[in-house]
């Protein structure tokens, strides 16, 4: 099988968030960036799953600069054959598609998979964009994925409903949760990372469609109200009467 | 003009398409458009919500989400009516067919707003609730998803023409089949739609405890939800799990007990309108999150709330 995750760059979970250029630009300073937690630890990892028992080849993908390799080198220790990474820094989620959708074409895949949503940019838009691209089906929100000969059998976790779908390949996927389990990379995988090929492909095309203008914080909370252990009765009149919730 | 996706489910208007047609109508002249089966009447009620038309294809077929056919009947719509945006909810739908719709329509895509648009921008939340951005919108065409919860549908007077639509589907419209459907919420209100939410944490013990949890929900009506350990050790199920890997919720009040309060799981839960903390531990980081919070132990506190919301709601 050859199969192809898209994946991107987003900071640590733990990561402060602060903008900086008149709130233009997020704050990288002193920011541990890692994989996108859907693209590394559901899609990368089935994909590699699936490579393993029924043989191919994972490819992994990404839309941006230079000091993306890093995340890029982590994919490879995590046992992806190849990479390609397209040499522009995005400013929409359309700008990605557009060019992974040019380097996809014709590359025949039989999975692309991308995560649910990017934990900084909380999008979900890439895969539905690409899959659309390239006239392939989509089935978004997969938190299962099992071959059945030239097709998938995907369960979908959409709102209080798991929802089973057959589908064709080639097709596109976006993973989440329950997909796969994390993996760490081994020394091995980490020395043979070194000598993995990427391939940089300059970016062509497509300007953004919806950029972020500014950043704004939310407003910071009032504080706490404490309510005594004793009376807890008190909360119950405080969200009828105060906050008027209940 | 406008066309905003009404989804239907089991004959009825879901509650985060009332949300998109409210917010459509509130931006500018709407028409809806209904995918599925659905009475006369209920598609001429959401005249109470702001619109003037609505066009109904009474097929079957879509009563389930095919992201191509709806794509192709969303797109037939918005050049029926001449419309040059498109609105529908940021749900799983909104999620398998904006992108489609976007790219097919070549518009520009605003997935997860917020907030009606300001001048020449629109706001969505950004990692994962810490920020918000403000998106700048041009004036060419636009595809907008708006997130479950977050514009009220209030219904006002009016009623709604419904017009019969239909457009010529192919098989390859249908290219994925389905072959079952699992109601997880068990007739509940699905979590990301849910008003009220209580939630539980690893400091509950044991999935033999969770009883506490449901009897609060269910005084208030609410939905559950947990931390990811509890998910993940296989008390509750995966879909309950909110943060930064699992669903992002935004009731109205989130009731969290037995949580610490760690950076990703408040991803999941901060943009909540109220939070109330329920913890043993003072130095617990949530109570910085909080709005309400009580230092005491979950087993002996929450029976007591959940009786005084019981006679509340006797009283009321
Ligand atoms: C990359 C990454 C992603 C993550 N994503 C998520 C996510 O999406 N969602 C998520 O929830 N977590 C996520 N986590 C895990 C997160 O960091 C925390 O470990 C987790 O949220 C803790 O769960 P908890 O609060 O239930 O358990 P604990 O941290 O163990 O807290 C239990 C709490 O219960 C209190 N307690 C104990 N007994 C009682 C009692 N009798 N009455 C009242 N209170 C009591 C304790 O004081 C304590 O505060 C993620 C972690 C990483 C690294
Ligand atoms: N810069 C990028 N390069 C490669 N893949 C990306 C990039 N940005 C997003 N993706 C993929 O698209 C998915 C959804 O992203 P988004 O639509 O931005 O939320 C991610 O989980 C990735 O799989």
């Amino acid at each position: 099988m050859k199969l192809l995750v898209c994946i991107s760059k987003v900071p640590d979970t733990t990561a402060k968030v602060a903008f900086t250029d008149g709130n233009t630009r997020y704050n990288e300073n002193g920011v541990q960036f890692i994989i996108n937690p859907y693209d590394e630890w559901y899609a990368l990892v089935r994909a590699l799953e699936l490579k393993e028992t029924l043989g191919g080849s994972v490819t992994v993908i990404n839309v941006g600069k230079a000091d993306n390799e890093q995340i890029i080198r982590k994919a490879l220790a995590l046992g992806a054959d190849d990479a390609v990474r397209i040499d522009m820094d995005p400013a929409d989620a359309w700008q990605v598609a557009s060019q992974i959708a040019q380097y996809a074409k014709g590359g025949g895949f039989d999975i692309i998979f991308t995560g649910k949503e990017t934990i900084d940019y909380n999008g979900g838009i890439v895969g539905g964009m690409l899959a659309e691209l390239l006239d392939l089906p989509y089935v978004a929100l997969a938190a299962k994925l099992d071959v059945d000969g030239t097709q998938l059998n995907i369960a979908q976790e959409m709102e209080g409903v798991k929802q089973l779908i057959k589908v064709s390949m080639p097709c596109v996927v976006s993973a989440q949760k329950g997909m796969a389990e994390a993996r760490i990379p081994n020394m091995r995988g980490i020395l043979a990372s070194k000598s993995k090929p990427v391939q940089v492909i300059p970016a062509s095309g497509d300007a953004a469609k919806s950029p972020v203008k500014v950043f704004v914080m939310p407003a910071e909370k009032q504080g706490c109200k404490m309510i005594s252990a004793e009376n807890p009765e008190e909360l119950v009149q405080l969200l009828h009467n105060e906050a008027k919730v209940i | 003009m406008q066309l905003v996706l009404v989804e239907l489910i089991n004959g009825k208007c879901k509650k985060t398409a009332l949300e998109a047609v409210a917010f459509a109508a509130k931006m500018g002249e709407t028409t809806a458009l209904a995918l599925g089966t659905a009475s006369a009447d209920t598609l001429q009620a959401l005249g109470a919500y702001g619109i003037g038309k609505v066009l109904h294809i009474n097929n079957e077929k879509l009563n389930q989400v095919y992201s191509k056919a709806y794509t192709k009947a969303i797109a037939a719509a918005a050049t029926h009516v001449g419309a040059d945006t498109v609105i529908l909810s940021h749900n799983s739908t909104g999620r398998m067919v904006a992108p489609r719709v976007a790219v097919r329509m070549e518009a520009a895509l605003f997935a997860g707003v917020n907030e009606l648009p300001g001048n020449d921008t629109i706001r969505k939340a950004v990692f994962s609730g810490k920020a918000f951005a403000d998106l700048q919108m041009s004036t060419g065409k636009k595809v907008i998803s708006l997130n479950p919860n977050s514009y009220k549908a209030v219904a006002g007077t009016g009623t709604a023409s419904v017009e019969s639509f239909s457009v010529d589907f192919a098989d390859s419209d249908f290219d994925y089949a389905i072959t079952g459907v699992e109601d997880e919420a068990g007739g509940h209100v699905p979590l990301p739609e849910a008003e009220i939410v209580v939630s539980g944490g690893r400091g509950l013990k044991g999935p033999e405890h969770w009883g506490i949890v449901e009897d609060l929900a269910k005084a208030l009506g609410a939905a559950t939800a947990c931390s990811r350990p509890v998910a993940d050790i296989g008390w509750r199920p995966h879909h309950e799990h909110v943060g930064q890997t699992g669903i992002t919720i935004k009731p109205t009040l989130y009731i969290a007990v037995g949580i610490s309060g760690a950076i990703q799981h408040l991803a999941g839960v901060n943009q909540s309108k109220v939070i109330v903390v329920i913890n043993k531990d003072p130095e617990a980081p949530f109570f910085k999150a909080a709005d309400y919070g009580i230092v005491g132990d979950a087993f002996e506190v929450l029976p007591r709330i959940t009786e005084a919301v019981k006679k509340l709601h006797a009283g009321a």
